[in-house]
């Protein structure tokens, strides 16, 4: 493309840009004096910027439609630092102490923010068993994660059961709830799968707010028991000390977690959970119950979503059903897709950025959904295989070999 | 070995199959030619339990198989290839092996059976941590049997292996089909289009048409006769 052609496309955008963001920068309405405002210089302001946003994009495109083949500079370090044992080795160990020591160098707000982004790495990862390997579009998360977090509130409210029983007692329950939902809906497939789970998440919803008599209803559970260590109890006063314990909690959470899915996406299971996605029939003849290998994943999902809850209730010692609705199961989705779907760092990276981005940046709140959805379709359109993709197996070809 | 009684099977509303009926013995090389639409593979899938069919009998070593899942089917020693390869394409060739061997659990066993397979198709070997779908028509064809053998079924079900592929490829899957006959004993039921080829390997052979077995006899026979001739070989 010529020069010129590239000015009266940029020209053509920044035109299809100033209609699009009219109402947003342009039109200023004051309800208190019944006034509007047009401000007609944002316009400018929009047209100027995508002009030349839209001009230097396509140049720098043109350049580098010439060496696709070659590497970028990115790949090629990323590359560099996956293949050299050294890095890799100083890097993880520099990770590890930092994530160590962090309840110890930062303050107790920062540790509870990263604690929180923790568990959404283990969310993140329980769902990436579910989307990201077995390739099932699953739109009700948070229901599990919500179960979770009930069993225990529910247990600890009436029995008195501590954090350490109802941890395994609430995954289990969250996997009952994966399997007794998986039986009837995994016939279904692609879109009528998601819009039943969907459906499912809000049903476990309404009924947590609506039938006050077992769940409190909108007001929730309140005075929840912190996790006690060994068998103490750590004193309420000393919150700063609960919110460390937590963190570290969280951590070991996460190593297990993902120690466990590298484990599984290597495993038999692992392997059948693609090759399912890839071609159902011919794993029916290969003999793999397509039903048992995917509620398999549809349980083991639940089964974290639902150990994430358990902490979640003994973290926040409260929880209601605002804490689980649909928008917690499209941000869980979006960290498996954002990060890179069956990718463990991909995953982790995922969790990290829409969890601590919008905290960090809570004074421009009101533009939280605005960023977000725009990060979505920029995402889709330029890197659709997530942050980091998932590399299954690496296979080099040499050239010595004789071919055949 | 295989004995199928009045098999009717249905997609929906639509019959495909009409009182299917025929039998295998072990140790032969049975092939089923017909049109397209004939129901071939259909019969295939019946057999193997991925469209259950809706009456009649499909008895395997005197037990009853029909409306078992595939799962347990396979289990009995009846391995599908099925039609049109569908190997896995993100997985490996090794992989795609270990997932043919997937209700097993004999370790050793695999491994001997993964180097008997090696042995029949070496090009396997060489690729074998390249994804399947790299490969090719022909290395496909073959990765699609060696996986279904590596279940060790005793009944081999063939869904046209020759789709496809070029003459000499065809060739060459064909006499490994006669040899897993020979020197294995696999039992083996071919559906073929190339009813010349399959008809030349065949012990015995039937043809199909609109969802009925119209015709039986030796392969041998069947390539002399007249109306077989002037329908399937086009002399």
């Amino acid at each position: 493309m010529t020069p010129l052609k590239h000015i009266l496309r940029s020209i053509m955008i920044s035109i299809w840009f100033m209609f699009l963001t009219f109402p947003l920068m342009v039109v200023y309405i004051n309800p208190l004096n019944y006034t509007v405002t047009w401000r007609w210089k944002n316009m400018i302001m929009v047209g100027i910027g995508t002009f030349f946003a839209s001009f230097f994009w396509r140049r720098f495109q043109n350049r580098t439609v010439g060496n696709n083949d070659k590497p970028s500079l990115g790949q090629k370090t990323l590359n560099h630092i996956y293949t050299s044992p050294e890095i890799s080795r100083m890097l993880l160990g520099v990770l590890i102490l930092f994530t160590l020591s962090f309840p110890f160098i930062f303050s107790t707000y920062q540790t509870n923010v990263f604690t929180t982004a923790l568990m959404y790495v283990v969310l993140g990862l329980g769902l990436n068993i579910v989307v990201g390997l077995a390739g099932l579009l699953d739109l009700g998360y948070v229901a599990f994660y919500a179960v979770g977090a009930y069993s225990y509130a529910l247990l600890n409210h009436h029995f008195g059961v501590g954090f350490w029983v109802a941890l395994p007692l609430g995954a289990l329950v969250a996997a009952f709830f994966g399997i007794l939902l998986g039986i009837p809906v995994l016939r279904l497939r692609g879109d009528y799968l998601a819009i039943v789970t969907l459906g499912f998440g809000e049903i476990i919803r309404l009924i947590l707010e609506n039938w006050d008599k077992v769940f409190f209803g909108p007001s929730g559970i309140s005075n929840i028991s912190r996790p006690a260590f060994f068998g103490v109890e750590l004193v309420e006063k000393s919150i700063p000390h609960a919110i460390k314990y937590m963190y570290y909690l969280v951590l070991l959470l996460v190593l297990f977690t993902i120690f466990f899915v590298n484990r599984l996406k290597n495993s038999r299971i692992g392997r059948a959970w693609i090759a399912l996605r890839e071609d159902e029939i011919a794993c029916q003849a290969m003999g793999i119950n397509k039903m048992r290998t995917k509620l398999t994943a549809f349980a083991l999902g639940a089964t974290w979503a639902g150990m994430v809850g358990v902490i979640f209730a003994a973290k926040t010692t409260f929880i209601n059903p605002a804490s689980f609705t649909f928008m917690e199961s499209a941000i869980i989705l979006s960290i498996v897709v954002l990060g890179g779907m069956g990718s463990i760092p991909g995953v982790i990276l995922g969790a990290f950025f829409l969890v601590l981005l919008p905290e960090y940046f809570r004074t421009l709140g009101d533009y939280r959904m605005l960023a977000f959805g725009a990060s979505m379709v920029i995402m889709m359109v330029f890197r659709p295989q997530g942050l980091i993709s998932h590399i299954r197996t690496k296979y080099n070809f040499n050239a010595k070999e004789p071919l055949a | 070995m295989l004995e199928l009684n009045n098999v009717t099977t249905y997609y929906g509303n639509i019959q495909a199959l009409k009182d299917v009926s025929l039998i295998i013995n072990e140790g032969e090389i049975i092939t089923l030619i017909g049109a397209n639409g004939a129901g071939k593979t259909t019969t295939l899938m019946s057999i193997s339990g991925l469209t259950p069919p809706r009456s009649g009998q499909i008895v395997f070593e005197k037990n009853p198989i029909h409306g078992l899942n595939p799962e347990k089917i396979v289990r009995m020693g009846v391995s599908h290839v099925p039609e049109g390869r569908r190997i896995f394409p993100f997985l490996t060739v090794l992989e795609n092996l270990d997932m043919g061997a997937f209700l097993r659990k004999d370790k050793d066993g695999i491994r001997k059976d993964l180097k008997y397979v090696f042995e029949l198709f070496p090009i396997l070997a060489q690729r074998k941590h390249q994804a399947g779908g790299t490969l090719s028509g022909g290395e496909q064809q073959m990765l699609a049997i060696s996986r279904a053998l590596m279940a060790r079924p005793r009944l081999l079900l063939l869904d046209e292996p020759s789709l496809g592929l070029a003459p000499l490829i065809i060739k060459q899957i064909f006499s490994i089909i006669e040899k897993l006959n020979k020197e294995h004993n696999t039992t083996i039921f071919l559906v073929e289009q190339n009813a010349n080829l399959a008809l030349k390997i065949a012990h015995r052979a039937y043809v199909m048409e609109n969802g009925n077995i119209t015709l039986t006899g030796s392969g041998h026979d069947l390539l002399s006769n007249d109306a077989v001739k002037k329908a399937y070989l086009g002399i």
